[in-house]
């Protein structure tokens, strides 16, 4: 069964029509083309999905579009402003934080979550907060770094 | 100051970094394309069973099915290594393990494909099961594959370098050791993805997430017998890799084909659980380490034994066999030296390369068979390495080349930023500190299949405004490479990496490059940078002498521009420049190449082992253990590596963490492990990995020797520094609470039962207790490399 979900992603109005179980990850990468939104279980064991939904970070695998509709969801392709990057995306472009990137968005997300939140947080609250989301290629120092270098400079 | 680096050894951003912040940079499942089907693998239901029927009529009457292909659609073996070919795509015979692919499904959707998908009837004959080496050693039952060396036996080696009965007649102790080593896998985050597309054209174009593009195009072209000059293969921005994308793997295949009969797109995208069946990690092995040293610790004889867990199929099995012998007398003088591999088909998904191929493992078993041996002679741990490191510009008893090592320097700063000496055995109990070291290869100095030509190239062409294209066909999986290439270029040309315009892994457009494994391609790619760019900076710089009417000694190019040394207002812009030499020559274009120098011994199997250059780590870690609970924290790593010159220290580090994680997660919790013939934790959740909250501090500190023969002197950082992790972890176990684990993975529960072990007076350890009696052929006998370290007094 299908029905039409609106949305509201990174300030932007969307409607999609989709079948009602499709994931919020399914539909922003596959009929909303926001494709930055990575997935690395689709089980919500691994953070690369995740997005801000009013702020909170959300797995978007777990989410369904519909209990959702009408609240402010951010995704990597919203970070910047008027294509400055967000100083996240500079503190990790500098730090090479990134290194296959694919683990990238949903830290990126976590992250601005956390500073939001906490703008300068402690080693462990950084820690903590990235805690759910995994990546493969930095041994994770590169990403506290850049989030500790970002919260410096904002 | 014209000899001065501008960008080498500079810690710059990656070129790519901003696509990867914001979003930009497209993954292989992030590509979609009009018309385009989605395909869903079909696995095989036991761990080994002949096919006998696959009934497809009523996945085939699912509205939006479009097509389905058994093995039946696809006869030909095709396999990485020419010995090896073994694999079909879908296999047609019979699956060799739970999850081998046997049909695949294309259909307007994902969704429509799975449910397909479960449309199948397959009829099976159930065959005996080899789960282990022990099983193919001691079961009867049909062979998994129909070659090998003798019924589940792939793969045989036996070589003895020098005389090792008399190395160790010459030694004061002698000491045997079994150790075993867990399998693991890569788990890159990024699942694997393929869209194939093949056009009207006859032409067939394949986007997918491999590092090794160059091997998808052979695989394809002979798999689906298409010229090679009728498939294109892009490497899509690899989402890791770590070794598990350097296979062509049966979801290319699958999609290619299914793309060749339906004449539209077809996109695979594996789950999370098919990536642990696609595999190609870390094979377990059970190893038998003898070590032969005098009085002051000096090694006169070593014996290693490994039996290597393969899985269903072949991979690059072979070469994993011989690197678990291959790297032992690399790093400390080993005079004499014996090794013995076998490595057995299991009914498991395929064992091949993950970072570090083969030598984790052996040396794994080395580095705590010298810590023993250490403790026993009464000396300290640093001594018995660091008196004895191999030399520069030296051979190994097995006929490697050494060149530059740094490994003395390695070990001495590790000690001496751990304070190594002030802590070993004298931390209060619970809290211990463990040496190891080791050393790795700067690109495999044989490609893998035989042929003389260079294993990479690369072309530079030169617009009239001063641009600069690159095309490569190295695949960069997060390592930095595009990064490299672009630093190299722009340093050899005196431009800015804006002038740089890159175009790498695409088989149609880029000179090949053999792919991003066996750590080569900073050295490989790098030089065959430096010569493309070298021989298009002369036509330049002689048009620019011309112009100004000085001699091309009296001119540098740097920062866009070309000057003259001792007065910088005579000068010319870059691309002012490269139109005078594109005026005096036509077009600008080079192209440079990149052949290891012959490293060969002269003895069968010769070819793995052979590195232009090797880099070395030493590495201390701290531990904190619980003896109430058998816990164990690490607390921090210290990591020295000699990596030759750092391009990028910036990424030298990240790819040293990086490799400290990875190391860390193998010595503390990752498996791949089975349970009734089936993988018992496909899922991330289950697959232990470190995250966030479990990593330790590491302190790298980076030795950077010159390499005479590296680009920039530079050698290898992406797979060496795991290597000394999971033995200096063991070693720090030890030295906390006084238990041996001499098996990988070292969790709580081992760590308890070897302390309950001590208590009662046992022998506190926990490990293999022995090894099977295998009887290896008669061993290879080769004479020690006239250049390598003498047993002294024989
Ligand atoms: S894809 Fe959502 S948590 Fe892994
Ligand atoms: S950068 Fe590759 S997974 Fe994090």
């Amino acid at each position: 069964m299908k029905q039409l979900i609106k949305l509201r992603v990174n300030g932007e109005d969307y409607e999609a029509y989709v079948p009602v179980h499709k994931t919020l990850l399914e539909v922003l990468r596959e009929d909303l083309n926001l494709t930055g939104t990575k997935h690395g279980c689709e089980l919500g064991e691994c953070g690369a999905c995740t997005v801000l939904v009013d702020g909170e970070p959300t797995l978007s695998c777990l989410t369904l579009p519909i209990e959702i509709q009408g609240r402010e969801i951010l995704t990597v392709e919203g970070l910047a402003h008027n294509g400055t990057p967000h100083p996240l995306q500079t503190a990790f472009a500098e730090l090479s934080a990134a290194q296959c990137g694919y683990c990238t968005p949903g830290m990126l997300i976590s992250a601005k979550a956390l500073l939001d939140h906490d703008p300068h947080p402690a080693r462990d609250d950084i820690r903590q907060a990235l805690s759910g989301n995994l990546c493969r290629c930095t041994g994770y120092s590169k990403i506290i770094e850049a989030v500790e270098l970002a919260a410096e400079r904002r | 100051m014209t000899d001065e680096l501008t960008l080498i050894g500079k810690p710059l951003p990656k070129v790519d970094a901003l696509g990867k912040v914001t979003g930009e940079t497209k993954y292989a499942d992030d590509l979609a394309m009009p018309r385009m089907l989605h395909a869903k693998i079909l696995g095989c239901h036991y761990p080994h069973a002949r096919i006998k029927h696959i009934g497809t009529a009523r996945a085939q009457a699912l509205p939006g099915v479009v097509a389905i292909i058994t093995g039946a659609d696809l006869p030909v073996k095709y396999g990485n290594l020419p010995v090896s070919q073994d694999e079909t795509g879908l296999a047609g015979d019979k699956g060799r393990f739970v999850g081998d692919p046997i049909a695949a499904v294309a259909a307007v959707d994902e969704e429509t494909a799975e449910r397909a998908i479960d449309l199948i009837d397959v009829e099976y004959e159930e065959l005996p099961a080899f789960m282990s080496v022990e099983d193919v050693l001691t079961k009867e039952g049909e062979p998994i594959q129909d070659y090998g060396d003798q019924g589940n036996v792939h793969k045989m080696v036996a070589l003895e370098f020098g005389d090792t009965e008399s190395g160790f007649a010459a030694a004061d102790y002698v000491r045997e050791d079994t150790f075993f080593y867990q399998g693991n896998t890569h788990l890159p985050m990024e699942e694997h993805a393929v869209v194939a597309h093949y056009t009207a054209d006859g032409k067939l174009t394949l986007w997918s997430s491999t590092q090794c593009p160059h091997y998808v195009h052979r695989a394809l072209s002979k798999a689906l017998a298409i010229a090679p000059s009728r498939v294109r293969i892009i490497a899509t921005p690899v989402g890791g890799g770590f070794g598990g994308k350097s296979d062509p793997l049966p979801h290319e295949v699958a999609a290619a084909k299914l793309s060749m009969i339906t004449g539209r797109p077809v996109k695979i995208a594996l789950t999370r659980e098919e990536v642990f069946y696609a595999h190609r990690g870390r094979h377990p092995v059970l190893m038998w380490a003898k070590t032969g040293v005098r009085k002051d610790g000096s090694i006169t004889a070593m014996h290693f034994k490994t039996f290597l867990d393969g899985g269903a199929y072949g991979s690059y099995g072979v070469a994993s066999t011989y690197y678990t012998g291959a790297l032992q007398p690399v790093t400390y003088k080993v005079p004499t030296y014996k090794f013995e591999g076998m490595r057995a088909f299991t009914n498991k998904p395929a064992c091949g390369p993950k970072r570090g191929h083969g030598t984790p493992q052996p040396r794994f078993g080395m580095e705590i068979q010298l810590d023993k041996i250490a403790e026993a002679i009464g000396i300290s741990p640093v001594d018995i390495r660091r008196k004895f490191v191999v030399d520069e510009n030296s051979y190994t008893v097995n006929h490697l080349r050494i060149t530059s090592c740094a490994l003395g320097e390695c070990i001495d700063k590790v000690a001496a930023a751990s304070g190594f000496n002030d802590k070993h055995r004298k931390l209060p109990f619970g809290k211990g500190v463990g040496l190891a070291c080791s050393s790795y290869l700067s690109g495999a100095g044989l490609p893998i299949y035989w042929n003389n030509m260079p294993h990479t190239s690369v072309q530079i062409k030169i617009d009239r405004g001063g641009g600069v294209a690159v095309l490569c066909g190295s695949t960069d999986i997060g390592q930095g490479s595009n990064s490299v290439l672009a630093y190299t270029v722009a340093e050899v040309l005196g431009v800015s990496l804006d002038a740089i315009q890159l175009t790498v892994s695409d088989t149609d457009l880029t000179p090949i490059d053999l792919g991003s494994y066996s750590s080569r391609v900073t050295f490989m790619m790098g030089n065959a940078a430096i010569e493309a760019a070298s021989k298009l900076k002369k036509l330049i710089m002689e048009a620019a002498a011309e112009k100004l009417q000085l001699p091309v000694e009296a001119l540098a190019a740097k920062n866009n521009s070309i000057y003259c040394i001792d007065d910088e207002r005579r000068s010319l812009t870059f691309a002012q420049a490269a139109q005078l030499a594109e005026a005096k020559h036509g077009g600008l274009g080079a192209m440079g190449s990149y052949t290891p120098p012959k490293l060969a011994g002269p003895f069968r199997g010769s070819g793995v082992g052979p590195s232009p250059a090797y880099s070395y780590s030493a590495c201390v870690a701290q531990v904190d253990v619980d003896p109430e609970t058998g816990e164990i924290k690490v607390e921090k790593i210290w990591i020295a590596h000699d990596c030759g010159r750092a391009i990028n220290p910036l990424l030298v580090i990240g790819q040293t963490e990086g490799s400290v994680y990875m190391g860390l997660g193998e010595a503390l919790m990752e498996e791949q492990d089975f349970r009734r013939n089936q993988h018992k934790i496909p899922s991330l959740l289950d697959y232990k990995s470190l995250t966030m909250m479990d990593m330790p501090e590491v302190e790298t500190i980076l030795v950077e020797p010159i390499d005479p023969e590296g680009p920039f002197g530079a050698k290898e950082a992406g797979q060496g520094p795991l290597l000394p992790v999971p033995p200096a972890v063991a070693n720090a176990v030890y030295d906390a609470v006084g238990v041996r684990i001499d098996e990988l993975p070292i969790t709580a529960d081992k760590v308890l039962k070897a302390l309950a072990l001590k208590a009662e007076g046992k022998e506190p350890r926990v490990g293999p207790k022995g090894v099977p009696s295998f009887v290896f052929p008669e061993p290879v006998r080769v004479e020690p490399h006239p250049q390598a370290p003498k047993l002294r007094g024989a």
